[in-house]
């Protein structure tokens, strides 16, 4: 009863998928104290976010049959909020409220403005012109190096009890420093658990019902009295929103905020491909594609580089396989899903009963 | 024979298509406009005709694109991959060519440029129209899958380059007699600029010529207007959509050629980079009209050349501006194509 109050009554519909969902969440949950090393908790804090960002983003294209390419503008803009924030107040609590506001005022003025101005057509034309504007945001960002460190980006403290050196406890738990590192581990965990559970909300009340009945068929939504208009946007400022959160959580963790880490195409084909892998229309999908895809990318590289060296002999074949082609990969192995998974690994787990 | 006469002249009689002068207009007041705020007439004669070859070459890249569109309501975001695959293609003939390149002879360079653009709108062409078989055929009518679909095509073409010719930029000289500018008055005009305009008015005026004057164009603006009474009186829409698909893709292979001689330099993301600006021109113009895309393809590079003179700060949003303001004045874009 509790569990079904809390997944708002939307439950996996499959073994295999509420197996595969549990070791993901006790995989992050416990990820400081069962896999030590840096590089470990820094995939596990990516997934969170990233989490986060995928479900956002399966808001408006699985559920509402919206294609944005503008949603790492709104991650972005959530990064630097906080980042730039902190990095010209100093590192207080406040300067992360400060940034957090106005990064989250922008982005849903931003969102309203476009959602406005180019929803009331065909989903082919916010398309375009969320290319356009994303686009013509991150020249902005790497332009205006004195305000937002152009390419480098910018480098910041955060408060006191989220820097490693600070310790909560003195003792070592279960091998574990309980130091500021992994506080920060925990609120950006928890702040992911909470988002999602939120989104999973959204898209199981009726708003939500409204939102998958504009995807079917929007004319005959239309006609049923509701405002499409209306709908499309609010589910793109959501989105946009929750994206926002999200950049300024990734941002806490990085202690970092940068155009590679928050605005560049490549994340945005990231998140396409995490979506169409995982499943469109079901939040599912996020956090098993976000859990896989981002261990592949971050496991798998380094068999490529190792597959390369080997085949250096044969020349076309090490290039094809050589590590900074991992896009190829992703390409092809995207374009493929999308013409024989379009439901993705959910919707195939889910079919087979 | 009497008969035939009232029929004549019933055809005759036919109403003419109202000619939309409006935004015709919107060229010329821009240019004079600009022509005070810039102040000296000769930095704005130099930066009307960067503009205007600018807008030129992205006319080229766009027209296939908007045609495609209208015709078939396919939206190919993998366009741009075109764009990169034949300024590539363009050096295989180039580079090893230098010779002729770097030989003082216009008649040489020319032969050598007229090699290299064959080659790549063989290329492209070829590869277009297998794109519309293996990538685009199987997702007609569906615009997420479209969408999505071409998008991984051309991520996938950007990283076949870099496969092929590797992760590098190649410099890319412009043969002799193109280099260098002549001088009308005050004003200095980049040569290589005048070709850029000749080229793209030598395409427009085919491409209206086509499209008006042969029958294959009256049953494209047919088609764009209502494909399927096009079919019911039995031709194939089929085949003049891969016609006008493969035509666009060659097209955009031109238009790479001329872009990336133009930048002097290549790298794979290039095509990626200026669909940003195609599209921009191609919702400005109206989608699937060749007429507004002309129009939006000027309008859009002039105002960057301008915008980046005055104000360099603006210029990089000036687009998006103009798109704004256009859309404001007429939501469906400068010519809006009827049916939707």
């Amino acid at each position: 009863m509790m569990l079904h109050r809390i997944l708002s009554g939307d439950f996996p519909r499959s073994r295999v998928l509420a197996l595969a969902l549990l070791v993901v969440f006790a995989g992050l949950a416990l990820a400081p104290f069962l896999f030590p090393g840096a590089r470990a908790i820094n995939v596990a804090a990516t997934i969170c976010v990233f989490v986060v960002l995928v479900a956002s983003y399966d808001l408006l294209l699985g559920y509402t049959g919206i294609v944005s390419f503008a949603h790492t503008m709104f991650y972005g803009i959530g990064a630097y909020g906080v980042g730039l924030s902190l990095y010209s107040v100093g590192p207080t609590w406040g300067a992360v409220f400060m940034g957090l506001t106005l990064s989250l005022m922008l982005s849903l003025a931003l969102a309203l403005l476009i959602g406005l101005f180019s929803l009331r057509v065909k989903a082919i034309f916010y398309a375009m012109i969320t290319l356009a504007v994303a686009s013509a945001f991150a020249v902005l960002a790497s332009q205006l190096s004195d305000f937002t460190g152009g390419e480098d980006g910018r480098t910041f403290s955060v408060p006191e009890a989220l820097r490693p050196g600070f310790r909560l406890v003195e003792n070592e738990i279960f091998g574990t420093a309980i130091n500021g590192k992994l506080l920060t581990y925990y609120l950006v965990f928890f702040s992911a658990l909470a988002l999602f559970l939120l989104l999973l909300r959204v898209v199981n009340s009726p708003f939500g019902r409204v939102l998958q009945a504009i995807r079917e068929n929007d004319f005959r939504a239309e006609a049923l009295g509701y405002r499409t208009v209306v709908y499309r946007t609010l589910a793109n400022c959501l989105s946009a929103a929750t994206a926002t959160l999200a950049g300024a959580l990734m941002a806490l963790w990085l202690r970092y905020a940068g155009p590679q880490t928050t605005l560049s195409f490549t994340i945005m084909m990231d998140i396409l491909l995490i979506v169409v892998i995982g499943g469109m229309g079901t939040l599912y999908g996020s956090v098993v594609g976000a859990a896989l895809f981002l261990l592949a990318q971050n496991y798998l590289q380094a068999l490529m580089k190792q597959a390369s060296d080997g085949l250096a002999a044969v020349p076309l074949l090490a290039n094809l396989l050589h590590p900074d082609r991992w896009l190829l990969w992703l390409g092809v192995l995207f374009v493929l899903s999308v013409y024989f998974f379009p439901t993705g690994i959910v919707g195939k787990l889910r079919s087979r009963k | 024979m009497t008969t035939t006469t009232p029929a004549a002249t019933a055809d005759a009689e036919l109403p003419r298509l109202r000619l939309d002068t409006p935004p015709l207009l919107v060229l010329p007041i821009l240019a004079l406009l600009a022509l005070p705020l810039i102040g000296s007439f000769p930095t704005w004669v130099t930066l009307t005709v960067a503009g205007l070859a600018m807008g030129m070459m992205i006319f080229i890249m766009a027209s296939g694109l908007t045609l495609v569109f209208g015709l078939m309501d396919v939206l190919n975001f993998g366009h741009g991959a075109f764009v990169s695959v034949g300024a590539f293609t363009a050096t295989l003939v180039l580079l090893p060519m230098q010779g002729w390149m770097q030989a003082d002879s216009v008649l040489l360079n020319l032969a050598a440029l007229g090699l290299a653009v064959a080659l790549a709108m063989l290329v492209t062409g070829l590869l277009g129209w297998a794109f519309e078989r293996v990538v685009v055929m199987p997702v007609y009518g569906q615009h997420l899958k479209q969408i999505l679909i071409t998008m991984g095509g051309m991520i996938v073409a950007e990283q076949m380059i870099h496969v092929v010719w590797g992760p590098d930029q190649i410099p890319l000289p412009l043969p002799t007699s193109f280099r260098g500018a002549i001088l009308v008055g005050d004003a200095a005009i980049e040569k290589y600029r005048l070709i850029a305009v000749a080229v793209g008015l030598i395409v427009f005026v085919a491409m209206f010529l086509i499209l008006n004057r042969t029958k294959i164009g009256l049953l494209i603006r047919a088609g764009v207007e209502n494909g399927e009474m096009v079919e019911a009186l039995g031709y194939r829409i089929r085949r003049l959509f891969v016609g006008v698909f493969v035509a666009g893709s060659a097209l955009a292979g031109l238009g790479g050629v001329l872009w990336g001689l133009y930048k002097e330099t290549l790298t794979a993301a290039m095509g990626g980079d200026i669909m940003v600006l195609v599209f921009i021109v191609i919702i400005i113009g109206g989608l699937g009209s060749v007429g507004g895309c002309f129009i939006g393809a000027l309008l859009v590079a002039l105002v960057a050349n301008y915008a980046g003179f005055l104000a360099p700060k603006i210029a990089l949003v000036s687009n998006i501006l103009l798109m704004v303001a256009i859309l404001l004045w007429r939501p469906q874009g400068l010519y809006p194509v009827a049916k939707r």
